[in-house]
């Protein structure tokens, strides 16, 4: 067992890497949950967008063009789940499992031919001299543009929820859409732009995954990450601070371990790659234990909505 | 403008015809799936959906093949049913099969070479079904006691019991005489441990039969007995339930034990017969084509029962295909994925109406 | 081209038809600026669908409208508001969890920065005598405060057109009182306001003209003033209703004692008991009185089991209950009927048969061994619908099928036939027709006649003054000592409620 392999400064690098993913998807499920509407098939969605990044990166050789195709991939899946929860009024809790159990079949079968394929390199971002900083500039100048795009985005959602117009209607119409309707907000419209949103985000997420974390394509290879994105945004208790801060609490977990797995820690493998499961899981019983947290979830989150006098 | 009424009382005509809709519109979407793979779509639905039954080549081999694969989707579908009714969404019914087949076998693996089947058998029943029901509890004490979220907690355990199941098949479950392969003993080659055939030539084994005895006795429970009532109400409106003197925690209780233990003992009869051991791909994801199953059976049991059957065919009819065609494996898969969303578009059906003519602005 | 002496609103000929009913046939009439304009019509009459045509909500079949001569033809709430019409509703449009200038900028149509409409919200708050704090979470208001944050909202728009549906249900007479000052103000600088209510004392006091509306159609029009009560009344109706009967009996003993009876609401932003205390005896009828969101659900749920309390807090005929379940308390002689009739006191989507046994199994015996005799529960519904006179089609039909009026006949019908020893029920006849009202009052009273006591938790005073010997107020939790309904005055009942709250204050600057 040799402790000494493990870097501080790495570890911190390479959590800020490993929860980039997740940490998208979330804000994507922040948002539609914010909106009154509960999409379990994040995982789907993610799985999704990584085959969809992966394909047309590869065919392309542009990630960018990757990127994009892993946000229409993702946000067309969501519009799918938003028809049949919205206009026909279906299950949110089933519509969504099924999302997933769907994406993992599409994505299975897309990726049939770009297995053992290398994608096209993605940079990380020159900042020139700041790269060279001690410490710092390992952890902060040295990532691809998505990890700082995803922490713009963490900045970006909780300031448009809390300071525009659009985010308060979101915000209203997730909390009570009756009265929402009442008012005249078109409630349907901004819900469907909101799972549409949060499939762009989680399909961006699943191709962060295929194209720069692993980089390669494997069947399943999000491995539960959809589902643990749902859990932090419960954890964050619907706050978009708190998703940065769960996904970096769950991104470290796996750093940790899989370098405690690198250093030959005794403890069998299976255990640690189990622990940021169980972890995730804890700290869901911690944070839904306290009632007042649970206050931030949204009323309408996960009813059906029928205008129907 | 088409627009949505809803209809006073839901239609039972509608619920009882919206599943074959969504099979006949999944086989009409499949079929155009499976022309953009470049297959004959006619073809391919044939070899899924008559081949395996009908076909004289194959079907020797693939109708006892019907009813192997229906038993575990049946068994836990059943216990997943009551619990969506009552809102109790166990989703991690795949942990709680990997769980109850590592403690059977674990049971099983004790004793050997010991022979006594009275007592080995029934002992791994036991603890396949107990080993899932435990399983399942994690999630029902969790939310009972903390108000946490059964759905996620049910999912994440699904990848722990992966993570325990690779353990055990390299680790403590392993066979020591199987020249360091990961993998147990062959429980099929041990007889007091394994899950024979009841009738030859049928697929019939005990976890079939279990099968269909849960599905009696959900009917009754459901149609009968005070607990499915009290399910159903607690599913449909949570506040008149505890008006009617409903314990939702209790309930909770039950639903999860109900399904762990069903699942857990699907794992065990799966373990011990068609799969035969503990291995690191030993599920196969039954647990989840089981909610599948649930929703497509209406959460009936009768309809569970039709359900698990044709889902089972289109496991075997894949297979088929794949083998004939070269049809990939995920296009099955897919295509179960299709169906439960094809379910679940046109069940607005039974409870609205389709107007079409002018829209009003509400 | 706008006409000067044309009316603010005509209304000509609207007609609205939902599936098996028409809501609105053939309805015309119109608004002057600065005029107060009743809508009066009992439940189901078609006021709801009118005004929902007129801001917008819902489009008419047939039928136009014209605002200051030109064609009005809303497509939206917006297009409503942007021409000039505003709404408070009956219940309420507004977010729980937002703040008090959040939800206002939601109701209006280019709202400025929050900052700039925090200082215009105090503003007008406080010239119109409705103090209001914009930082402050709306869950956490009063009913009436809750309806301040709608009518300001709407006053921030310089409406010529107010819509009031139903406003006085949630306050005390007193806070009723200073409304009806600022509507009289408002209609003074010019604004028209149609008011909507049943409550014929309030349309004498407030309205210039009045429309009466009964099944979809225009019956009559008049000046309220000019009427008795009684006469619009009639119109209202279209016939006579009788008034309750009561006989005068004793009261014999103790049937319920609470004491020292302290619980925090489960809900969020709900209301917690506080030091309840209360007693009633046989044949007695004990009302309950008080503004919504003051402990009322939360009082029906403590004593009908739904939430367990301290044992000793609560006593029935001598026993301790407080810690028993609904079913135990039922197998007592304890029973409930809640007030929300669609999904606490039934189950929409079930049947009637399966709604009877909702409650029945114990009392009736319709369960053996943990198994359902259905069979006899259905017998047991048929009885309901038959003693109520519940109009169905049978008892397979589903339970949201009924009108509200059969529904709560079938829901008070399930308790009474179980020969309660004390019916507590919550809301008795919110939202029913009249002769169903009737119907129901007309139950309760001889339930008590036979002996049994009964508690009606209701936010309509007529009614409680008309039916119980006894009446207690809820307010934030606390219940007034019980005093006898004779002889008690609006004032002492006001007070008892709590008065104004904090509103005399304002008006008085």
């Amino acid at each position: 067992m040799d402790f000494s392999a493990i870097n501080p400064t790495v570890l911190i690098a390479s959590l800020m890497v490993a929860s980039t993913p997740i940490l998208l998807a979330a804000l994507g499920e922040l948002i539609v949950e914010k909106a009154g509407v509960l999409n379990l098939g994040v995982e789907g969605m993610m799985i999704t967008g990584a085959v969809c990044g992966f394909a047309v990166a590869v065919e392309s050789g542009s990630p960018w063009l990757g990127f994009l195709a892993a946000m229409a991939g993702g946000a067309v899946l969501a519009l799918l789940f938003g028809v049949l929860t919205q206009l026909l009024l279906s299950n949110q809790v089933a519509t969504g499992l099924a999302l997933t159990l769907f994406g993992l079949g599409l994505s299975a079968l897309i990726g049939q031919g770009y297995i053992g394929i290398k994608p096209p390199p993605v940079g990380d971002v020159n900042f020139g001299p700041l790269a060279d900083i001690p410490v710092l500039g390992r952890i902060l100048f040295r990532h691809d543009i998505i990890v700082y795009f995803s922490l713009a985005m963490v900045a970006g959602t909780w300031w448009w929820l809390k300071s525009t117009r659009a985010g308060l209607i979101l915000r209203a119409v997730g909390e009570s859409h009756e009265a929402a309707h009442a008012l005249g907000y078109n409630v349907i419209g901004i819900r469907l732009a909101a799972i549409a949103f949060g499939g762009a985000m989680a399909g961006l997420g699943g191709a962060y995954l295929s194209l720069i974390r692993v980089p390669q394509w494997t069947e399943g290879m999000t491995a539960g990450a959809g589902w643990i994105a749902l859990a932090i945004v419960v954890f964050a208790s619907w706050r978009a601070g708190r998703v940065l801060l769960g996904a970096y609490l769950f991104g470290g977990v796996t750093v940790l371990q899989l370098n405690l797995q690198a250093a030959g820690l005794a403890v069998p493998v299976e255990y640690l790659s189990m622990s940021p499961y169980l972890i995730t899981i804890l700290v869901l019983v911690i944070m839904s234990s306290d009632r007042r947290k649970a206050l931030g979830a949204p009323a309408s989150l996960g009813r059906v909505f029928h205008a129907s006098s | 403008m088409i627009r949505l009424e809803r209809r006073p009382t839901p239609s039972r005509l509608w619920a009882a015809a919206t599943p074959i809709l969504a099979v006949v519109l999944t086989m009409i979407a499949g079929g155009i799936l499976f022309a953009i793979l470049g297959k004959d779509p006619l073809e391919a639905i044939r070899t899924i959906f008559w081949d395996p039954l009908f076909n004289e080549q194959f079907a020797s081999y693939s109708r006892p093949q019907l009813l192997v694969k229906a038993g575990p989707l049946i068994l836990i579908a059943i216990g997943l049913s009551l619990g969506f009714r009552a809102g109790v969404w166990n989703i991690g019914a795949e942990g709680q099969y990997i769980i109850g087949a590592i403690c059977g076998a674990a049971v099983g693996l004790a004793f050997y070479p010991m022979e006594a089947r009275w007592m080995i058998f029934p002992l791994m029943v036991i603890a396949g079904g107990l080993g899932g029901l435990l399983w399942a509890m994690i999630p029902a004490i969790l939310r009972t006691r903390f108000n946490t979220n059964e759905i996620l907690v049910s999912l994440l355990l699904v990848y722990v019991a992966e993570q325990l199941l690779a353990s055990m098949a390299l680790g403590a479950l392993r066979n020591p005489e199987g020249g360091g392969f990961p993998g147990s003993r062959n429980l099929q080659q041990y007889p007091s441990a394994a899950n024979v055939e009841l009738i030859s030539g049928t697929g019939m084994h005990w976890g079939v039969a279990a099968a269909f005895i849960a599905v009696i006795v959900a009917y009754v429970l459901l149609t009968r007995h005070t607990l499915g009532f009290q399910a159903r109400l607690l599913g449909q409106s949570p506040r008149a339930a505890r008006f009617a003197g409903v314990s939702p925690n209790r309930l909770v209780l039950i639903c999860m034990a109900i399904s762990g233990g069903l699942a857990g003992l699907a794992g065990l009869f799966e373990v011990t017969g068609p799969a035969g051991q503990i291995s690191i791909d030993f599920n196969s994801g039954y647990g989840f084509t089981a909610i599948i199953v649930a929703f497509l059976g209406r959460l009936h049991p009768i309809g569970i029962l039709l359900a698990g059957l044709l889902m089972a065919l289109t496991y075997i009819g894949g297979e088929l295909a794949q083998f004939m065609l070269g049809l990939p494996s995920a296009a099955i898969q897919l295509f179960q994925g299709m169906l439960l969303f094809f379910l679940l578009a046109v069940d607005v059906l039974s409870n609205f109406r389709i107007r079409i003519g002018r829209r009003e602005v509400a | 081209m706008t006409q000067t002496d044309a009316p603010l609103l005509s209304v000509d000929g609207l007609t609205k038809a939902y599936p098996g009913v028409v809501a609105n046939d053939h309805v015309s009439f119109e608004i002057q600026p600065g005029e107060v304009h009743a809508l009066l019509g009992e439940n189901g009459a078609g006021k709801s669908t009118l005004v929902k045509m007129i801001y917008g909500l819902v489009r008419p079949d047939a039928g136009g409208m014209r605002w200051q001569g030109d064609a009005y033809t809303p497509d939206s709430p917006h297009a409503a508001r942007g021409t000039g019409v505003a709404m408070v509703f009956q219940h309420f449009s507004l977010f729980d969890a937002l703040n008090v200038a959040e939800n206002v900028a939601l109701g209006m149509e280019n709202p400025p920065p929050m900052a700039e409409l925090s200082t215009q919200i105090l503003r007008v708050s406080m010239d119109y005598g409705l103090p209001l704090d914009p930082e402050r979470l709306v869950g956490e208001l009063s009913a009436g405060e809750r309806q301040r944050v709608e009518i300001i909202r709407c006053l921030l728009q310089d409406p010529k057109l107010l819509i009031m549906d139903e406003p006085t249900s949630v306050l005390t007479p007193q806070e009723v009182a200073i409304l009806f000052d600022t509507l009289r103000q408002l209609s003074k600088e010019g604004m028209a306001i149609l008011y909507i209510s049943h409550k014929l004392e309030e349309i004498r006091t407030l309205c210039d003209n009045a429309t009466i509306l009964r099944l979809g159609k225009v019956v009559d029009r008049c000046n309220p003033r000019e009427k008795t009560a009684r006469e619009l009344a009639e119109m209202m109706v279209g016939k006579l209703l009788h008034s309750p009967e009561r006989a005068g009996a004793t009261p014999g003993e103790i049937i319920l004692n609470v004491t020292g009876l302290t619980q925090a609401s489960p809900r969020p932003f709900g209301v917690g008991l506080k030091n309840v205390r209360l007693s009633v005896r046989a044949g007695e009828v004990l009302g309950i009185g008080g503004v919504a969101g003051n402990g009322q659900d939360e009082l029906l749920d403590v004593l009908s089991g739904e939430i367990r309390t301290v044992p000793g807090t609560i006593q029935f005929k001598g026993q301790t209950v407080g810690h028993l379940g609904p079913n135990a308390r039922r197998a007592l002689g304890l029973l409930a009927a809640p007030e929300e009739r669609l999904g606490h006191a039934a189950a929409p989507d079930m049947s009637l048969t399966e709604n009877a046994a909702l409650t029945g199994t114990i009392r009736e015996g319709l369960s053996d061994r943990g198994f359902i005799r259905w069979g006899a529960a259905r017998e047991f519904a048929e009885r309901i619908i038959e003693r109520f006179d519940v109009r169905t089609p049978g008892p397979d039909t589903a339970a949201r099928a009924l009108s509200g009026g059969n529904l709560q006949k079938f829901v008070i019908g399930r308790e009474v036939l179980q020969r309660p020893d004390l019916l507590v029920v919550n809301q008795p006849t919110w939202g029913v027709d009249a002769s169903a009202a009737a119907d129901i009052r007309q139950a309760l009273l001889d339930l008590a006649a036979q002996g049994a006591a009964v508690i009606v938790i209701s936010q309509d005073l007529d009614e409680l003054m008309e039916i119980c010997d006894q009446f207690a107020a809820l307010n934030e939790g606390r219940l007034t000592p019980p005093r006898p309904t004779k002889g008690l005055t609006v004032e002492e009942i006001g007070l008892m409620m709590g008065g104004a709250h904090d509103m005399e204050v304002a008006h008085a600057v």
